[in-house]
């Protein structure tokens, strides 16, 4: 509980032992899971296919945190590693401070009790009613009836599912399989719930319920969620801290509004790019590169990274330029607690010149560069 | 008269089908578990135990019914003492019937979305849990609608055997039929053969209806 109510404080005022903190010292912290040199190779076909090599990764307790790539990047089979559906070619996997890799059946599957999954497909038992769907891992654990009938019943309650008991898979909606497979996941009171795409079959909407209610059971339970996906809007929903994979190797991570406001690798940039601003087609075909006369538009796109934690300050910034300014496209948006965003500004009949008018621009904003000149 | 011979041709018949299919069931489930689980991937991988038992039933479901009851005749007199009868022929029909519905059997198992398998391993099933409550229930319709399968067969083969002295309706319409030219034994049997067929696949089906919750 204690990591819960203490993450969602300002990270101005850390307390001690805070997770926040302890993202601001990492070596410091114990990790919760901790990848160490981790690698994994497949005998494919054509000779061993290398899937992950060299993952260094601490995942602290009580946060969200988000594995993004492209498909065939890797992510399935480290997320797997944690609960050893996947078993590792070198390094380790630590889970607090535990290396899982000399488990035996016994020891792996007490692990798994602890460490729940949701997946992409819900992968619901279809003979099974809701009620013996979420039952399921308790009866295998040998839990007496009254106990499960009572874990079972507060579970689909938390879920929103109390009045499906039974059910079958096949006549609920994917939402609400879902919803079923969470329930499921979080039946042994884990500490670690990891998620395998689990919104990727879903709609937006239900997407967005599904997300709400991953934060409110990682807000109210404490526990550490780890989930994988090919959607940045996801990540950004959710997750405190993402790592960026591809070809089996993490080419980045940051804090969720660090590598949204600012990517550095080519590969976050494409994956952000269905959530950026593009500039508008019809700006596009009247941008040129030189001005067609005087009293021509300099285009400025300036992104806001949210590295200051301030909101971009537009009278500033307006009367900076000294000139006529109109707001062309864009637009902030807030992730965990930071504006970060592009503007496109027009700016004409400005005494300035343009390494100037860049310069003072730099003042309000991270990063800022001409795109063009309009008439 | 013949239709006392009739009715004692059709409690033959079920007897012969009934425990024969019913050992079938018995030991074609365990052995349809073992050839998916023991499989490249399995839960409990054995690539040489797949290997053989593999074997073993093809070479039974290969060989034709006729021929394997002739074949069988000494290892019958060693079971049940005598080659002649309904309890003779109980042993070729399990003998064939067994691998039979284990291959089919094995399908359904096989069809079971690995998935379920790998939720199951997640939420700390250990290995039998995952036969016992995720594999079996959830290809139960298909191994049902198999089972029906192997009903209609071992009736089918259960005639082949009367033929060659075990009783049952087969017998009956081989010696008054064949035989004595009785075309009305004959169609007597033909017509109580389809109705046990149709009432054994129409049972079957529904059953297999019910069960699938898919």
């Amino acid at each position: 509980m204690n990591a819960t109510v203490q993450r969602s404080l300002p990270l101005e005022e850390p307390t001690p032992h805070s997770a926040a903190q302890a993202r601001l010292h990492p070596e410091k912290a114990n990790a919760h899971v901790r990848f160490s040199q981790l690698g994994k190779v497949y005998e494919g076909q054509q000779g061993p296919v290398t899937a992950l090599q060299g993952i260094d990764l601490d995942i602290e307790r009580g946060e969200v945190f988000g594995i993004i790539g492209r498909s065939g990047a890797g992510k399935s089979s480290l997320i797997r590693t944690i609960n050893r559906l996947e078993q590792p070619s070198s390094g380790q996997v630590l889970i607090d401070q535990v290396d899982i890799a000399a488990f035996n059946e016994d020891k792996l599957v007490e692990l798994r009790r602890r460490i729940g999954m949701i997946f992409q497909h819900f992968n619901l038992m279809s003979a099974k009613t809701v009620w013996k769907n979420v039952e399921l891992p308790l009866k295998v654990a040998g839990v007496p009836k009254e106990q499960r009938k009572r874990k079972v019943a507060e579970l689909l309650e938390l879920v929103g599912l109390q009045d499906k008991h039974d059910a079958y898979p096949a006549q609920l909606s994917g939402g609400q399989k879902q919803r079923v497979g969470i329930a499921r996941a979080l039946v042994h009171d884990p500490e670690i719930l990891l998620c395998d795409e689990a919104t990727s079959a879903l709609d937006p909407e239900t997407t967005q319920s599904i997300l709400g209610l991953l934060r409110e059971i990682n807000q109210r339970l404490g526990l550490t969620i780890i989930l994988i996906t090919h959607e940045m809007a996801v990540i950004r929903e959710i997750c405190d801290r993402v790592v960026v994979l591809e070809r089996g190797r993490i080419v980045e991570q940051g804090p969720v509004w660090q590598v949204f406001g600012d990517p550095q690798h080519e590969v976050s940039k494409t994956l952000l790019a269905p959530l950026q601003h593009a500039l508008p087609e019809d700006l596009q075909t009247r941008l040129q590169a030189q001005p067609s006369d005087k009293h021509a538009s300099i285009v400025l796109d300036l992104q806001f990274t949210g590295s200051d934690g301030n909101e971009p300050d537009l009278s500033a910034l307006f009367s900076a330029f000294g000139g006529r300014v109109s707001l062309l496209h864009g637009g902030v948006e807030r992730i965990q607690g930071r504006a970060l965003g592009h503007l496109l500004l027009a700016v004409s009949h400005s005494p300035l010149s343009v390494e100037e008018l860049l310069t003072r621009a730099r003042k309000q904003a991270q990063h800022a560069k001409v795109l063009g000149y309009v008439a | 008269m013949w239709l006392d011979r009739l009715w004692q041709g059709v409690i033959d018949t079920f007897l012969m089908v009934g425990v024969s299919s019913l050992i079938a069931l018995i030991l074609g489930i365990p052995l349809a578990v073992i050839l998916v689980t023991s499989g490249k991937g399995g839960i409990f991988e054995a690539p040489n135990v797949n290997r053989v038992l593999g074997a073993f039933v093809n070479i039974f479901r290969s060989v034709p019914f006729l021929i394997l009851m002739v074949a069988l005749i000494p290892f019958t007199r060693l079971i049940v003492g005598t080659t002649y009868g309904v309890w003779a022929a109980v042993v070729p029909l399990t003998i064939a019937a067994t691998p039979f519905f284990a291959r089919i059997a094995e399908v359904s198992l096989r069809e079971v979305d690995h998935g379920l398998i790998e939720a199951a391993q997640a939420m700390g099933c250990r290995r039998w849990h995952i036969v016992w409550h995720v594999l079996l229930p959830e290809a139960l319709p298909g191994i049902v609608g198999g089972f029906t399968i192997t009903l209609v067969t071992m009736i089918n083969s259960s005639a082949m055997a009367g033929a060659i002295g075990a009783g049952g309706l087969g017998d009956i319409a081989y010696r008054y039929g064949y035989q004595r030219f009785d075309t009305q034994v004959m169609l007597t049997v033909i017509v109580l053969l389809v109705v046990l067929v149709a009432v054994i696949q129409l049972g079957g089906d529904r059953l297999a209806l019910r069960l699938n919750k898919r």
